[in-house]
């Protein structure tokens, strides 16, 4: 391959990643029809591969594909009797692939992203088919990423599809009364894709770059919205620490993590997001949790963590978004500012509510705090339940090395 | 009197609305129907994986995918309509008094 192929190479795989989704949305609202928007998709990225070498990469790379696949499906609803609505819409685009006017093509991602993320669908199905068809994974990437069998993915994304034709799910951007709800579904998807990318395996850790991607497209797409900016800063908060989270297969705390390899720009770029969203004057869970991240992050060393903040951070995220996990870590910060009595009084009050039964971070937690507060029996005893129920071998070491550290009682 | 006659199966391997039509004992099933009875509306409904369910707690409308999953609510009444798309159905729904004590399930007319 010469140096110019490899040019050309590279400008269809920086297309694909950066025009894929807009490419998918535009042939949805153009033709209704998932699976062949999805066809002529692949098929302009692919007719650009022996395009762009001969012709050359075009100016603007988006509307010469979006185009391409406009040809592609016209060609194909042509074949099919009841096309004549389709061929309506799709003669709508201008015709010339390179002058298109990019004012004509607007951009359809935030319906795709929106109708991806319908609650009437599963929500495996909605991180699926966000991973699909406005990331660009192939089917058979999302099913290596998200540990499940390919057949198995492959049927989830069709019956998605299915269901949105079939229960008539609108291809849009939710109306004003609809859209906070609509918008946290959305935020939930790609926190949950970020969150799936943040383990331990090699082979997911492509999701967490894919939620980053899909948070600043959000971000780019409702610029007057907090919420995505303070998902988006609380993502590059936790991407920063990724590196120093887990030595040699054993978990290291916050507190333990080499903060000189804290990666510096993405702390500066979260941090001037999230002062974006603030300035805006409307907190939201994602924000709050940000906010915490960033005072971790900020933090010189473990010492000087400001801790009262963080307390009073966790305070009000229980009260935008309540659940017993903002419960847990709020008595971890009340423990460190008041003191560990007042953070295990609050420790043993969600034990006794029962409400995170089987959770492997209460025991945990409670561990961690007898164990600083000298109560090493009580410590063992709660570290042990802590091991029987931790998920992952990371988290499983490292509560076993804490065990070696306690002496027996006896 | 009026009478609902709910038409059940487990779905397994449900006939497709031709094999229906094309199905002897439904046919004389439905002239038998219209022979002896006054039909107000008839549909048969998409399968279950195209539900979608609606409830209104606290004032927040919860819509989730799928049918009802508690077997304490029953079938207490239906509705036969015509809307734009799924999100007109939820918010007819969402007003409807049975959603803030039980639900309602909005399934797609087979057609």
């Amino acid at each position: 391959m010469s140096a110019s192929e490899r040019e050309v190479r590279a400008a269809v795989e920086a297309a694909y990643r950066e025009e894929w989704g807009q490419v998918v949305a535009t042939m949805i609202r153009l033709t209704g029809d998932w699976d062949l928007a999805e066809d002529c998709a692949q098929e302009a990225f692919t007719a650009a591969l022996t395009a762009w070498p001969r012709d050359g990469v075009p100016r603007r790379p988006g509307a010469w594909l979006t185009t391409t696949a406009r040809n592609r499906a016209t060609d194909h609803v042509r074949r099919d009797a009841a096309g004549a609505v389709k061929l309506r819409a799709l003669a709508a685009l201008p015709p010339d692939p390179d002058d298109p006017d990019p004012e004509e093509i607007p951009d359809e991602r935030l319906r795709l992203i929106f109708t991806c993320c319908h609650p009437a669908l599963p929500f495996p199905a909605r991180v699926a088919l966000t991973l699909r068809t406005l990331a660009g994974l192939t089917t058979a990437e999302i099913a290596r990423a998200l540990l499940t069998a390919e057949t198995t993915m492959g049927q989830r994304l069709s019956r998605a599809k299915r269901k949105i034709q079939e229960a008539g799910i609108p291809y849009r951007v939710p109306p004003a009364e609809l859209l906070a709800h609509r918008l946290a579904a959305v935020l939930a998807v790609l926190y949950l894709i970020f969150n799936e990318g943040y383990g331990e395996q090699e082979q997911r850790r492509a999701l967490t770059a894919e939620a980053i991607r899909l948070a600043r497209v959000l971000v780019a797409l409702m610029p007057a919205e907090p919420e995505p900016r303070g998902l988006l800063a609380l993502m590059l908060l936790h991407e920063s620490r990724r590196p120093t989270r887990v030595r040699d297969g054993v978990l290291v705390t916050l507190e333990q993590q080499d903060r000189t390899r804290w990666d510096r720009a993405l702390i500066d770029e979260g941090v001037r997001v999230l002062d974006e969203a603030l300035a805006m004057r409307h907190p939201g869970p994602y924000q709050v949790q940000a906010a915490i991240a960033a005072c971790h992050a900020t933090a010189p060393d473990a010492a000087a963590t400001d801790w009262a903040q963080i307390a009073g951070l966790y305070a009000t995220l229980a009260r935008l978004a309540p659940s017993p996990v903002v419960e847990l870590n709020r008595a971890v910060a009340v423990a460190m500012t008041d003191g560990i009595p007042a953070g295990l009084a609050l420790v043993d009050a969600i034990a006794s509510s029962g409400r995170l039964e089987g959770y492997h971070l209460l025991p945990a937690t409670r561990a961690d705090l007898l164990r600083r507060h000298g109560r090493p029996g009580e410590a063992r005893a709660s570290y042990e339940q802590a091991l029987a129920l931790a998920p992952s071998t990371a988290e499983r070491r490292y509560l076993a090395e804490r065990l070696r550290e306690l002496a027996p009682e006896d | 009197m009026k009478y609902v006659l709910l038409i059940c199966d487990d779905e397994v391997d449900a006939p497709t609305n031709e094999q229906l039509a094309a199905d002897p004992g439904h046919t004389s099933w439905l002239q038998e129907l219209t022979r002896r009875s006054d039909v107000q509306a008839m549909a048969r409904l998409r399968p279950v994986v195209d539900a979608t369910t609606v409830r209104v707690r606290d004032g927040q409308a919860l819509v989730s995918d799928g049918p009802f999953a508690e077997t304490k609510d029953f079938v207490g009444g239906v509705v036969l309509l015509e809307c734009a798309d799924l999100d007109e159905a939820i918010a007819i729904a969402a007003g409807h008094p049975y959603a803030r004590r039980g639900c309602v399930e909005i399934r797609p007319v087979w057609e």
